[in-house]
């Protein structure tokens, strides 16, 4: 099974610059999950990739063969689109077929294998229905049944889930993982949901405008973020940034706060940040501050407080039976260790 | 059926749909009544509403005088370029969505063509034809229908084929058909009901074509059009063959619109992506 390496990839639209220079090596059999937020840059790779897109300049190799030249036929890719496109006038079979016809498989041979794609996606009931008898659910199946019926070296899925809704969402984000488990192969899986990103992704790489922010493990990105964009951007409800100043050891937040700081950096003003999940009520705590708290939203086996605090609203995640301490001025505790500076200007994370 | 459309209201509705298919179908009744009077039920008054046996003298004699062949004529004009102007304008509508080909104006431009009024270029292009001696052949003819319905046909395909989402094609492409595959097997099907539609109403347009058919033709090459007209003398009018020529005029569209309806009706695409 082939490796796949991006060298250098631009996409440019008239003046407008999409895609600015991405380089990656995705080895063969990796679950790689392009994340972004819209116009990032990350459908543009992924249709670069498939060749419905022509790049500007760089080099697309795919198991040792340069492939940015090659028409999408040529490629041995399979996709799946968000807007599954199935063909309305063809059987849920004949759609599965589409592409080993294309290819000239025997008839046979066709059958097996759309009976087996069919099978591992749970949808041979459906088989002779056409597409418009289908729910959301089942459409998304047919079309990547559609994709995994041919045996192709890349499987690429442009927002595959984004037209289910919330509860299908989850099931088939399960079945997808499963099913990489399940064939080995590599899919590239492009999403603008960090959720999808972290629970699917061996490696996220987080796109910002036309670049690579971040790229790495889900955990990696998540507990080590190397700047204000990626810490933001991953994790739900986000990170809390809030304009601290350093100077001899102590973090002075706006409205006067102090909590003593190890962080290894210069004295000077800095964003803190700070994951919901960090802080918490403890009344005897050290590194606590006081904040007054707006709102709380009960989950069920949690809830999250939305807290004024030195000029700007944070939130926290607490325990489920928070609602009892709402409209009061309350002792947060920050578990220090775990919360990040980044720089004012560059967004950079220095401690 | 609701509770408001019984009595008198179903009566007045039932009334006033009864009218109009009298009001539209009754030129038609009567075009085929004259064919098959005699000479003297046509000019009978009161008029004859009923011809008491039916007449096929004057259709005996179309087909003795070879006056038929002037249906032939038209079906083989109207038929070909219907074919051929299919062919260019489906391409070419396709070229102008998929590849922007000619930009935001060409569709426009092309579509343009189609509002001269069609006797202001029946001199030139009668001059044009006397030149390149295509005055009264097949060709000419074809080659002319062929050209005024091309516009017709690009700005009609390029509706149908807009409507087919790309990513069908993106689709198909990936699976491995060539561009070409993807026409015959993508795009035609789901754009079957616009090709047949437009392919209907071109055939029309040919069809009825008088002006130029009248103007292109002698002897040879005379659309059945043409040859009704050509009944019309200075002496006499026969209305018994005017009628029955029109009749067999009027068959092949019948035949036409009654097999395609089901095509003309749209909603292939439903079901394709998620609206």
């Amino acid at each position: 099974m082939p490796d796949l390496h991006l060298d250098n990839i631009i996409k440019n639209y008239g003046d407008n610059q999409a895609v600015k220079g991405i380089s990656l090596e995705v080895p063969a059999g990796e679950f790689l999950v392009l994340v972004g937020a819209s116009g990032c840059g990350k459908s543009t790779l992924l249709r670069s990739i498939a060749g419905l897109e022509d790049i500007s300049q760089g080099t697309i190799t795919l198991g040792g063969r340069a492939i940015n030249g090659l028409a999408p036929r040529e490629r041995n890719i399979a996709m799946v689109f968000q807007s599954y496109a199935l063909y309305p006038y063809l059987s849920v079979y004949e759609n599965i077929a589409f592409g080993l016809r294309a290819r000239k498989f025997a008839e046979a041979d066709i059958d097996r294998q759309v009976h087996w794609a069919a099978e591992l996606l749970d949808i041979t009931r459906l088989l002779q229905n056409k597409p418009r008898e289908l729910s959301g659910g089942e459409r998304q199946r047919v079309a990547i049944g559609r994709a995994i019926v041919r045996d192709a070296d890349l499987y690429l899925f442009d927002e595959p889930l984004s037209n289910l809704d919330a509860k299908l969402r989850d099931g088939m984000r399960e079945e997808i993982k499963r099913l990489h488990e399940r064939l080995g192969k590599t899919f590239i899986y492009v999403t603008h949901d960090q959720i999808e990103a972290m629970t699917l992704a061996e490696r996220i790489v987080l796109l910002r405008d036309g670049r690579i922010e971040q790229a790495g493990a889900p955990l990696e990105l998540f507990e080590q973020p190397n700047n204000q964009y990626v810490a933001g951007f991953l994790g739900s409800p986000p990170m809390n940034f809030i304009e601290v100043s350093l100077a001899s050891g102590y973090m002075t937040l706006p409205d006067g706060q102090q909590l003593s700081t190890q962080a290894a950096v210069a004295d000077g003003s800095y964003y803190w940040g700070v994951r919901p999940e960090h802080w918490s009520h403890d009344d005897n705590g050290s590194d606590t501050l006081q904040a007054s708290l707006e709102v709380v939203q009960p989950t069920g086996s949690r809830s999250y407080g939305t807290f004024y605090l030195a000029g700007t609203h944070v939130i926290a995640e607490l325990e489920a039976h928070a609602l009892q301490w709402s409209g009061k001025r309350i002792a947060l505790t920050v578990d220090m260790a775990s919360t990040a500076l980044f720089d004012t200007q560059s967004g950079e994370r220095v401690g | 059926m609701n509770k408001r459309d019984s009595g008198l209201r179903l009566w007045l509705r039932f009334t006033i749909a009864l009218f109009v298919t009298v009001l539209f179908a009754f030129p038609v009744y009567w075009l085929v009544a004259i064919s098959f009077k005699s000479p003297e039920e046509v000019y009978a008054y009161p008029p004859v509403w009923f011809p008491q046996q039916f007449n096929f003298s004057s259709y005996l004699t179309l087909f003795r005088d070879g006056d038929v062949w002037a249906v032939w004529n038209s079906l083989v004009t109207a038929g070909i370029s219907t074919v051929l102007a299919m062919l260019v304008g489906t391409l070419a509508a396709y070229s102008i969505v998929r590849f922007r080909t000619g930009g935001d104006h060409l569709s426009i431009w092309i579509i343009s063509q189609r509002m001269i009024p069609p006797i202001c270029v029946a001199f030139p292009i009668f001059l044009l034809y006397v030149s390149w001696n295509l005055v009264d052949t097949y060709v000419g003819l074809i080659m002319l229908y062929t050209a005024f319905n091309i516009p017709y046909v690009t700005w009609m395909m390029r509706g149908y084929i807009q409507d087919i989402p790309i990513e069908l094609e993106q689709s198909a492409m990936i699976d491995g058909l060539t561009r070409w595959q993807v026409l015959r097997k993508v795009v035609m099907p789901m754009a079957r009901g616009g090709l047949f539609a437009t392919a209907v109403f071109t055939f029309i347009f040919a069809w009825n074509d008088f002006i130029f058919a009248l103007i292109l033709s002698k002897s040879e090459v005379v659309t059945y059009t043409v040859k009704v007209t050509g009944y019309f003398g200075s002496q006499s009018t026969f209305w018994s063959k005017i009628s029955a020529m029109s009749v067999l005029g009027v068959l092949p569209m019948f035949v036409v619109v009654a097999t395609m309806q089901k095509f003309i009706v749209r909603g292939v695409s439903m079901g394709a992506v998620k609206g």
